[in-house]
């Protein structure tokens, strides 16, 4: 009778939470149309090509980009012209970053000081270009070779951070929300009223409610993972990725206590939603889920530490991307557990059968 | 053999910071019994039922319920009452049949017997449709089955018709009856007199959190002694005659229909017979709500 009890209601709250189209755009869809949007911006990180317009025949540009074999091509984007007054209106108006012309045996390269970044690449391309004109011209082998070495590249690409970021949020959300609201909810119709006056353990009801949510949150990683790996936005787990599973679930008991916890003060669906919402978004924000901890001002990164979210994005980062060891998870998932367990005991405290 | 007692309350106490809700209760329900308690919003009913029920702990006297405390929450009691609470207690987004073996289950109860139930109470034809869908009186009703899956032995209902239409209370009451005499104790509050004249085999009046009468609803107001109200439509016969053929009683005319209040209204409908004045005849005996305005001294609002 008791598996039978805890067998319905797991039933009961999958349902209910299927047939909630609100429930399931929120948190499904809505955090996959996040990872589309953030995911193809940041697919192209790095330093943007610079465009520039070439005036007229610039054969010094032209002998280059044939002995570079290509690589050129790969810094600047050459767009042919033979006027040049709107060339340079062009560049003052920032639509290209720099004009290029041939007077003779020099190289007049008009560029825009505004964005600085930009016009320094192509001033260094120029520069070097005819630097390497001039060595030629000599006849003479150059006295000094540079050779580069690619060290293995341990920086993330956009998509490794995009990922666990939004799978974070959207998995604290989804806890977060599902507990809060369904306790307000049952408190409200007075179902949990009913509930405790039938012969179910309460540890039944509260299982029930995590399985789900647990269940709703594995489905949130297949589908976060199934996208991020596409070749289109290139996500390449590494070898303990599996690591984040058990992050996963423990995120989102973390995430289900803060819920529990409002919504044992909270009196109506709109405020517990309100309260949640005050607590998860800054989170998102300040807990590395929309900006990287890695690129974020030092405060947001001291403040990051008391943020349950935190544990979980870095934790899954860690793991997912950084291709650290599956153990190197262990201390976040502890942190995630005891703030469970705390915030747990103080719901059970101000938790309220009934309105009053 | 004396019938079992099936709940006993004895001088039972609740406040809420300075407010009595319930303040010296003491009574019993047979089993078998449709007890009613009967008051207008804020009287104490619904605590009282709560304590019964073992939601709220009282703070002095002594319940039992079944033989047993139901403070605290008493597991060996549970599936033995069936508590019918709102017509909104459902899991959300469930269809009829889902929602009735969901409950089924949580008492250990078959699918099929859950299904019977939605018979007994003429929702068969619903089962298929989620309960937000469901009118009032169709979801007062899967409510009641319910609460009634399980078949226990008692059954507790808080006001379960209000906000229903007149047809619906009367569909309602036929079932509640139905129920009652297939043997399930049936304790309900209500704050409609008609409610509880109808249904109870007793009631107990409440306000201000005590009891003020105890007894089947027929006594009680038996017991009141007021007069009987004939109304006729107005003009049929002058006041005058009126008061002369009544012998006295209290006549009165408000141009739409003309009342005389009498001890001894046989004697009265036959004279008025007699002159052929019984248009729009209407015979009102007291009621509870004759018997609240007696006790309290004030006019019954629900």
């Amino acid at each position: 009778m008791r598996a039978a009890g805890f067998r319905s209601l797991s039933r009961a709250m999958l349902l209910g939470f299927v047939r909630d189209r609100g429930a399931l755009f929120f948190s499904i869809l809505f955090p996959v149309i996040f990872l589309l949007f953030f995911g193809s911006i940041f697919k192209s990180s790095g330093v943007p090509k610079a465009k520039i317009l070439e005036v007229g025949h610039v054969s010094l540009l032209e002998q280059a980009q044939t002995a570079s074999h290509g690589a050129l091509a790969s810094v600047l984007t050459v767009t042919k012209t033979s006027d040049l007054p709107a060339a340079l209106s062009d560049v003052r108006k920032g639509s290209y970053a720099a004009a290029v012309q041939q007077r003779g045996s020099t190289l007049v390269v008009h560029y825009s000081a505004a964005d600085q970044v930009t016009s320094g690449v192509v001033n260094t391309v120029f520069s070097s270009i005819v630097e390497q004109a001039n060595q030629a011209e000599t006849g003479r082998p150059p006295a000094f070779h540079l050779t580069t070495q690619q060290v293995e590249d341990k920086s993330l690409k956009g998509i490794q951070y995009v990922t666990p970021g939004l799978l974070g949020w959207a998995i604290a959300s989804g806890g977060a929300f599902g507990a809060a609201i369904t306790l307000v909810t049952w408190r409200q119709t007075k179902l949990l009223r009913r509930l405790r006056l039938a012969p179910v353990r309460i540890g039944a009801v509260v299982t029930a409610r995590i399985g789900v949510s647990l269940g709703v949150a594995l489905i949130q990683m297949a589908v976060f993972l199934a996208i991020a790996t596409i070749p289109y936005f290139g996500l390449k787990l590494s070898r303990d990725w599996w690591m984040s599973i058990p992050l996963v679930a423990c995120g989102t008991l973390a995430f289900m206590a803060i819920g529990m916890f409002v919504g044992s003060f909270a009196k109506t669906q709109q405020s517990a939603t309100a309260i949640a919402n005050l607590i998860i978004l800054p989170m998102a924000f300040l807990g590395g889920a929309f900006i990287p901890l890695d690129y974020a001002p030092t405060w947001i990164r001291d403040v990051s530490y008391v943020m349950p979210l935190r544990y979980l994005v870095n934790g899954m980062l860690n793991v997912m991307a950084r291709g650290e060891r599956a153990a190197s998870a262990l201390p976040a998932i502890g942190i995630l557990l005891t703030f469970t367990a705390v915030l747990t005991a103080i719901s059970v405290r101000t938790f309220k059968w009934d309105e009053i | 053999m004396p019938v079992p007692v099936t709940i006993r309350v004895n001088d039972l106490y609740k406040r809420y910071d300075d407010v009595r809700a319930v303040d010296g209760v003491s009574f019993e329900v047979q089993q078998g019994e449709f007890f009613g308690i009967l008051g207008p919003n804020g009287a104490g009913k619904t605590t009282t039922l709560e304590i019964i029920e073992g939601l709220r702990e009282a703070d002095s006297g002594e319940v039992t319920l079944l033989g047993m405390a139901p403070w605290p929450r008493n597991p060996a009691i549970l599936p033995r009452i069936g508590v019918q609470l709102q017509a909104t207690s459902f899991f959300e987004r469930l269809t009829v049949r889902e929602q009735i073996r969901t409950f089924a289950s949580l008492y250990g109860v078959p699918p099929g017997e859950a299904d019977k139930m939605l018979d007994i109470v003429g929702l068969s034809d619903r089962a298929g449709a989620r309960t937000e869908k469901l009118s009032g009186g169709q979801a007062q009703r899967l409510s009641i089955a319910c609460a009634l899956v399980h078949r226990p032995e008692v059954l507790f209902m808080d006001e379960p018709t209000s906000g229903l239409d007149p047809q619906a209370r009367r569909n309602l009451w036929d079932l509640l009856r139905q129920i009652n005499s297939e043997g399930h104790t049936v304790v309900l509050t209500t704050h409609y007199m008609d409610e509880a004249e109808t249904l109870c085999d007793r009631v107990a009046i409440m306000d201000h959190g005590q009891i003020l009468k105890l007894g089947p609803p027929a006594a009680l107001v038996r017991g009141l002694d007021s007069p009987v109200r004939i109304i006729i439509a107005s003009g049929q016969l002058p006041a005058a005659d009126a008061a002369q053929l009544s012998g006295g009683a209290e006549v009165n005319d408000d141009g739409v229909s003309l009342t005389i209040s009498t001890r001894d209204p046989a004697t009265i409908l036959a004279r008025l017979a007699e002159r052929d004045a019984l248009a729009g005849l209407q015979v009102r005996a007291a009621t509870l709500e004759d018997l609240f305005l007696d006790l309290t001294g004030r006019e019954y609002r629900a």
